[in-house]
């Protein structure tokens, strides 16, 4: 399967206290036609930092790729001028936030908001971008959509909002789409009317999805692949169904025991000591050492991301020593 | 009856009216909430944003005036207490806040946030209330340090835990926490589940356990209470409730929630719409709206809460 969209040791830095840190460092990513990748973390683990720095959303001050490629169909994103990269940005490649109030415009009708993007991208006429905009609110299952189309967002509800924002990503026909966490402020049924609706637009448009969560229960719903993210990168990448039964980072594993399950009984939840370091002060080694179970001594070095065997292909990697060496001795 | 008693009630808000206002109109926030937490019990109030979980916790506790309905706690009545019974009520009954950015006073040092509960419900001299300050906060796993540092010095997960703090000073015999471990990440969440673990086993506390998560309620409460626009639509054990939901709505509710466990991708009706606004609630069953099963009758009458199991309560006109 060739990559729609290819990241290759992307290392995106912040300038705090006048130096630089990597706030990701050496992210791998690649995303096929018709496949969902879940990036899942915690916050400060970089997760949204990546889908930043793939769409060169970063603020200019402060913030700059220092390493690493962004390939997008053979074309490296971070060597592109900012004109050129803005014909990209909403046309080949859309993102949708999480709080979809705070990215809508309250003075525009949803349906200029969406026909904005057709006149400016494709040099529609108004009359026919707005036409367009109510056929694709009408897709993404906003019912009523002639009238809507002519309301403001403050007259949608929070389900229809990210409605509106999914048809104004989507009004272009990118190849990528970036979700970044959003279903976040929804209610869990609403939620799972809006990761429905992603999944079947995936599938009929064959687009390409990163989707950027915390919520694991989320990524068992609706990934095909998943990369768990930690203080900046990433330890463990895997076919979902791999990755949920067997864990081989022990951040995963602990984020699996950490997560109160609605399905079955536990007792004891077992949390994971300490919280993410910042990204001024990570720790030597293997970041996730100081709040591992397993750490040892030789933890001190920082690990490499690596293969983890096993049934059901070789896609597996983990960025752990112990699991290394317990892969070498196998 | 010992513990906490809440019977029909109601808290409606208005909104609009006045100069400028528009029309007066009414929201329905809490329409009819009846439950029961005993000492030592925790029960679970479960529901989606807008249900009136969160307005239903605050008018238990008189942080809201109720509009009908009674609340008693040992037996007496908390609408009509007198001011002095009111503040030994207070005491006896805290609350934990959703927000730990917002709940804490940012001007205010660690140590003062502790002993202000214990300074206005004039207990102790100031080096007891300084001993008991230092006890609790070593009891939520804060280091003595951190007494003289500040709101900001904080993680979210730790001002959680001061948040906690300051509620269990007082030593009450009941804790409402509203969504309290919603704004934090999931190792953290469960940190400070595990802190509330601990201190209902270290101590004698009931707890009235808000949340949208089902997976949090399922771990944390013995008894579940799920709300829909301002009614308790089924109550009873949460094991039960989780593993055979009899309401459609918490039908909905438990196959909605997402499982950390792609084998079991669930499809649950493809419903439309969300909940509708309690300043219009539909008339009968504030869920024919969205119900795959309703039928002609849900649309004229509210269904009474019948009994279908030993402690299981469900209203809905299916039963």
């Amino acid at each position: 399967m060739t990559a729609l969209l290819d990241i290759r040791g992307l290392t995106t830095e912040f300038r705090v206290n006048g130096r630089w840190h990597a706030a990701i460092q050496d992210v791998d990513l690649s995303l096929a036609a018709n496949e969902t990748l879940a990036v899942v973390g915690e916050s400060g683990s970089g997760k949204s930092v990546t889908a930043l720095s793939t769409l060169r959303l970063l603020p200019q001050a402060g913030a700059r790729i220092g390493r690493g490629e962004i390939l997008f169909e053979g074309r490296d994103l971070a060597k592109l001028s900012e004109r050129q990269m803005a014909k990209v940005r909403g046309n080949d490649i859309a993102m949708i936030f999480q709080e979809p109030m705070t990215s809508l415009n309250p003075t525009m009708t949803v349906g200029d908001q969406i026909a904005e993007v057709l006149m400016i991208h494709r040099g529609m006429s108004h009359g026919a971008a707005l036409n367009e905009a109510r056929d694709l609110l009408d897709e993404v299952r906003v019912p009523d959509p002639a009238r809507r189309v002519t309301e403001y967002p403050h007259q949608f509800s929070g389900g229809m909002r990210q409605r509106a924002m999914i048809a104004i990503a989507l009004a272009c026909r990118p190849k990528v789409l970036l979700a970044d966490e959003p279903t976040t402020a929804l209610d869990v049924t609403v939620q799972h009317q809006v990761l429905t609706l992603l999944d079947d637009l995936k599938r009929e448009r064959g687009m390409g999805v990163i989707f950027i969560t915390h919520n694991l229960g989320v990524v068992a719903q609706i990934a095909d692949r998943v990369a768990v993210m930690y203080a900046g990168e990433i330890v463990e990448t895997a076919d979902c169904t791999r990755l949920f039964a067997n864990p081989a980072h022990p951040y995963t594993e602990a984020l699996l025991r950490a997560m109160p399950r609605v399905d079955r009984r536990a007792d004891t939840l077992e949390p994971i000591p300490g919280s993410v370091p910042s990204i001024t002060g990570r720790p030597a080694g293997c970041y996730f050492a100081p709040r591992c179970g397993y750490a040892r001594p030789e933890c001190g070095h920082h690990p490499v991301l690596g293969p983890i065997s096993g049934a059901g292909g070789s896609d597996h990697q983990a960025r752990c020593i112990l699991r290394a060496k317990a892969e070498e001795a196998a | 009856m010992t513990g906490l008693k809440v019977e029909s009630l109601k808290k409606h808000f208005t909104i609009g009216g006045g100069f400028l206002g528009g029309k007066a109109r009414t929201v329905r926030a809490v329409e009819n909430v009846s439950l029961s937490v005993a000492l030592g019990s925790c029960v679970g109030l479960v529901g989606e944003s807008g249900c009136g979980k969160s307005t239903a916790s605050r008018a238990i506790l008189r942080l809201e005036e109720p509009t009908a309905g009674r609340v008693t706690f040992d037996g007496i009545d908390v609408a009509s207490a007198s001011p002095a019974q009111m503040r030994r009520l207070r005491q006896r009954m805290q609350f934990i806040f959703q927000d730990p950015y917002a709940s804490l006073n940012s001007r205010r040092s660690i140590r003062k946030t502790l002993e202000e509960p214990l300074k206005v419900h004039g207990i102790g001299d100031p080096a007891e209330r300084r001993d008991r300050a230092e006890a609790i906060l070593s009891e939520v796993g804060l280091p003595q340090d951190a007494m003289d540092r500040f709101p900001h010095e904080f993680s979210g997960g730790q001002r959680q835990r001061i948040g906690i703090a300051r509620a269990l000073v007082l030593e009450p015999d009941l804790v409402v926490a509203d969504e309290p471990v919603s704004a934090l990440d999931v190792s953290v969440q469960a940190q400070i589940l595990r802190l509330l673990d601990d201190l209902r086993d270290k101590r004698t506390l009931s707890f009235l356990f808000v949340s949208h998560d089902l997976g949090v309620i399922r771990h944390f409460c013995d008894t579940t209470c799920v709300m829909y626009l301002g009614h308790v639509v089924e109550s009873g054990p949460t094991q039960e409730i989780m593993d055979d939901p009899a309401h459609p709505y918490t039908v909905l509710l438990r196959q909605s929630s997402p499982i950390p466990d792609p084998a079991n991708r669930v499809d649950p009706p493809r419903i439309a719409g969300e909940i509708p606004s309690p300043a219009n609630p539909p008339s009968g069953c504030p869920f024919h709206t969205r119900c795959p099963r309703a039928f002609a009758e849900c649309r004229e009458s509210m269904p009474a809460a019948k009994e279908i199991a030993p402690g299981r309560q469900v209203a809905c006109h299916l039963f």
